[in-house]
């Protein structure tokens, strides 16, 4: 007690230097803090640039419509008051408009990014834009511009075109949200698309169910291992888990690569089945490319998932209790289900909970070996990205599966309890 | 239940050998793909099923030749490069920011623990295409999409979360007043970490870092959106190779990333023992 004493006025007890202990040590506990802060710092930083940023853009993307009143800047100021109620199609003064804006958007090579924008909404738009662009610096603005429009193109009468660019006026759209879970955003209000249009709904579907079967697979496959190695002695457990920790640790497209070529047609499979005439030669099944070889493949690749959390929290549940509900009387099917499995439910959690959500993400494996009818949305996001290059859309499928897996942790910290789950 | 007790009846026996069949069933499923594409690797023809020379083990029937193939392929060789080019990069950048974090977040005074650790671990959270497609809208934002470093920024942000929470695992069994006392005796903040806390979450660090360099070593999506064709890694050449034209060669590559895997796990179960040796004092 060298370095403090108590102050004979106030009864505090003082530091060293004399300022009372208790503010002191709210220093130290600041400074603490701060150096705690200041180690997270670096990382927080850098996930918020390099991660967090690019999802909060892509849900911006998502409904960012700034390109159309960029460019048609004065169009998207007048039409608001035409009303395609009275008059099929808008007056001079946003025709007028119209052309002002596309003669600056030639110009600066913007009018054939509207007209595609717009093209997602209205097929057709696109070629218009682009051949009213090639022909706006012949007009004369001297004359009404609205006879001129439609001596071009009769298009420019069409009530529709103009809706369309009428709704899509705005800086923020839910166009392609609407897009992606199949609708139309009609004059009519917002309705279904024809029944041979759609297929983002299907494909949303498609990647739930099948999540749920794998999950629901995987379960029914980790349960009998992990209990068979929680039971066993150390020694052969440690031996039978490098069985798990094998395939988990080997390349995914390694993995892939194998079901590939054992599911082929003339893949070892069917070879050993058609030797052991469980089928006919002529008859060799169609194991890959469909919805069965995603399953297979991704059960086998997510498997591992189950697996260890499952056994993580099996270990640790003492056998005396089973072993007393036996010795109380208990059948062994009573002791397992009423003592037993209910401990395991945390591992269960957590694993399915893993499983599903990896699997309703997954691109490579259903793209590899899920032909047309296995792949996932996964495909759809990544075709509109690279492929299409309709980001917008790409954006909206790709928040609707975010707010999809968010939903799912949310049930389960309902559920379960986020904190209940384990890594291995 | 390890054995069957000695009173066990029919029923249990029936019972017992039932579970280890199902169970044997299992593990074949777990690792008979793995196992069956090594020995087709060798194959000496371009089948990919054994051969009736195969199966009678003649020695023609097996060849190296997928294996030269892969060693002087350009297009094979340039990704095994460009996979250890970006890689360990990756690894070594989540590693030193994760490491740092993660202490900073095993100290108790952290504030918003919660909060913070969500978002570090998010990367791990999100789906991979989801991370990767807002990645790619992003980094074409700010204008680095197609280069090396977006590909390595994008993969150290995936494997940080696997760094964190490996060494805050390690570190929840850290004896805080092994600080103390090093400082006590006069190191600095700098010196402890090096010769105190460093040798103790070392184990946790290293597997940290195998998990972040095999996130980025296997990774495909993400370097497929924001990587350019001269960033093609071997797992990206081989789901080209696997979506357009076939080869045995692609088993080659996956023979070795078998073999890789074995390694890492070898170091990894050495590193758990070691660590849990020091943990509790004694040889595990």
């Amino acid at each position: 007690m060298s370095d403090q004493e108590l102050s004979p006025s106030t009864g505090l007890v003082l530091a060293a230097d004399g300022t009372p202990l208790k503010t002191k040590l709210r220093q130290a506990e600041r400074a603490q803090r701060l150096r705690a802060a200041m180690l997270v710092a670096p990382l927080l930083l850098f996930i918020l640039v390099t991660f967090v940023s690019p999802i909060f853009d892509m849900l911006y993307r998502s409904v960012d419509n700034q390109l159309v009143p960029d460019v048609l800047a004065n169009t998207s100021k007048v039409i608001g008051d035409w009303d395609a109620s009275k008059t099929d199609t808008p007056d001079e003064a946003v025709f007028r408009a119209f052309a002002e804006d596309l003669l600056v958007a030639t110009k600066a090579r913007q009018h054939t990014r509207v007209g595609s924008r717009l093209n997602y909404e209205t097929a057709g738009i696109s070629s218009l834009f682009r051949k009213t662009g090639r022909q706006i610096k012949k007009f004369d603005f001297d004359q009404p511009l609205k006879p001129q429009f439609l001596a071009m193109d009769d298009k420019w009468g069409e009530t529709e075109i103009w809706q369309t660019i009428k709704r899509f006026s705005g800086s923020l759209t839910m166009g392609y949200y609407y897009a992606a879970l199949d609708l139309k955003n009609t004059a009519d209000g917002v309705e279904m698309l024809p029944e041979n249009q759609r297929q983002y709904l299907m494909l949303f579907w498609r990647t739930l169910w099948m999540s749920m079967l794998i999950t629901g697979l995987c379960f029914s496959l980790a349960f009998p291992v992990a209990y068979l190695l929680a039971i066993l002695p150390m020694k052969s457990s440690n031996l039978l888990m490098i069985l798990v920790l094998l395939p988990f640790w080997t390349s995914l497209l390694a993995r892939t690569s194998a079901w590939k070529v054992l599911l082929q047609r003339e893949g070892v499979i069917n070879d050993t089945l058609v030797f052991l005439r469980l089928v006919p030669a002529d008859g060799r099944l169609e194991l890959i490319n469909n919805s069965f070889g995603t399953i297979v493949a991704m059960t086998h690749i997510l498997l591992p998932f189950m697996i260890m959390p499952l056994f993580s929290v099996m270990r640790t549940i003492p056998p005396s209790y089973v072993r007393a509900a036996r010795s109380l009387g208990a059948t062994e099917f009573t002791s397992f289900w009423r003592i037993y499995f209910p401990q395991t439910i945390s591992g269960i959690g957590a694993g399915c909970i893993l499983v599903f959500i990896l699997a309703i993400g997954y691109y490579i494996t259903p793209e590899l070996v899920g032909g047309r009818t296995g792949v996932f949305i996964s495909s759809r996001i990544a075709y509109h990205v690279l492929s299409s290059l309709n980001w917008g859309l790409a954006a909206a499928l790709g928040s609707l599966l975010l707010i999809g897996v968010l939903v799912v942790y949310w049930l389960y910290d309902r559920i379960v309890g986020i904190d209940n789950v384990k890594l291995g | 239940m390890a054995g069957l007790p000695p009173y066990a009846n029919l029923g249990n026996h029936l019972w017992f050998y039932t579970f280890r069949t199902i169970c044997f069933l299992i593990f074949f499923f777990l690792i008979f793909p793995i196992l069956v594409i090594i020995p087709l690797s060798f194959n000496a023809q371009q089948l990919f099923t054994f051969t009736t020379d195969m199966l009678m083990l003649k020695p023609s029937a097996y060849s190296f030749m997928h294996y030269e193939d892969f060693l002087t392929n350009s297009d094979w060789q340039r990704a095994l490069r460009n996979s250890f080019r970006i890689a360990p990069v990756a690894t070594i950048l989540s590693v030193t920011l994760g490491t740092i974090a993660a202490i900073g977040l095993s100290s108790p005074k952290m504030p918003f623990r919660k909060a913070v650790t969500a978002v570090l671990i998010s990367p791990m959270i999100v789906p991979l295409i989801i991370s990767a497609a807002g990645m790619y809208f992003f980094y074409s934002k700010i204008g680095i999409s197609g280069t090396y470093w977006a590909v390595i920024l994008a993969h150290a942000a995936l494997g940080t979360p696997f760094v964190i929470i490996t060494i805050t695992a390690t570190l929840a069994g850290f004896d805080q007043s092994l600080v103390r006392a090093a400082a006590n005796m006069g190191a600095g903040p700098i010196r402890t970490f090096f010769s105190v806390q460093m040798p103790l979450i070392l184990p946790g660090v290293i597997s940290g870092g195998l998990f972040a360099f095999i996130t980025s070593f296997d990774e495909v999506v993400v370097v497929k959106f924001v990587g350019s064709p001269a960033e093609v890694t071997l797992p990206w050449q081989m789901f080209t190779g696997l979506r357009e034209q076939i080869s045995l060669t692609i088993l080659a590559v996956a023979t070795i990333m078998v073999a890789i895997s074995i390694c890492l796990l070898i170091t990894l179960e050495i590193l758990r023992r070691r660590s849990e040796a020091m943990r509790t004092g004694r040889p595990g």
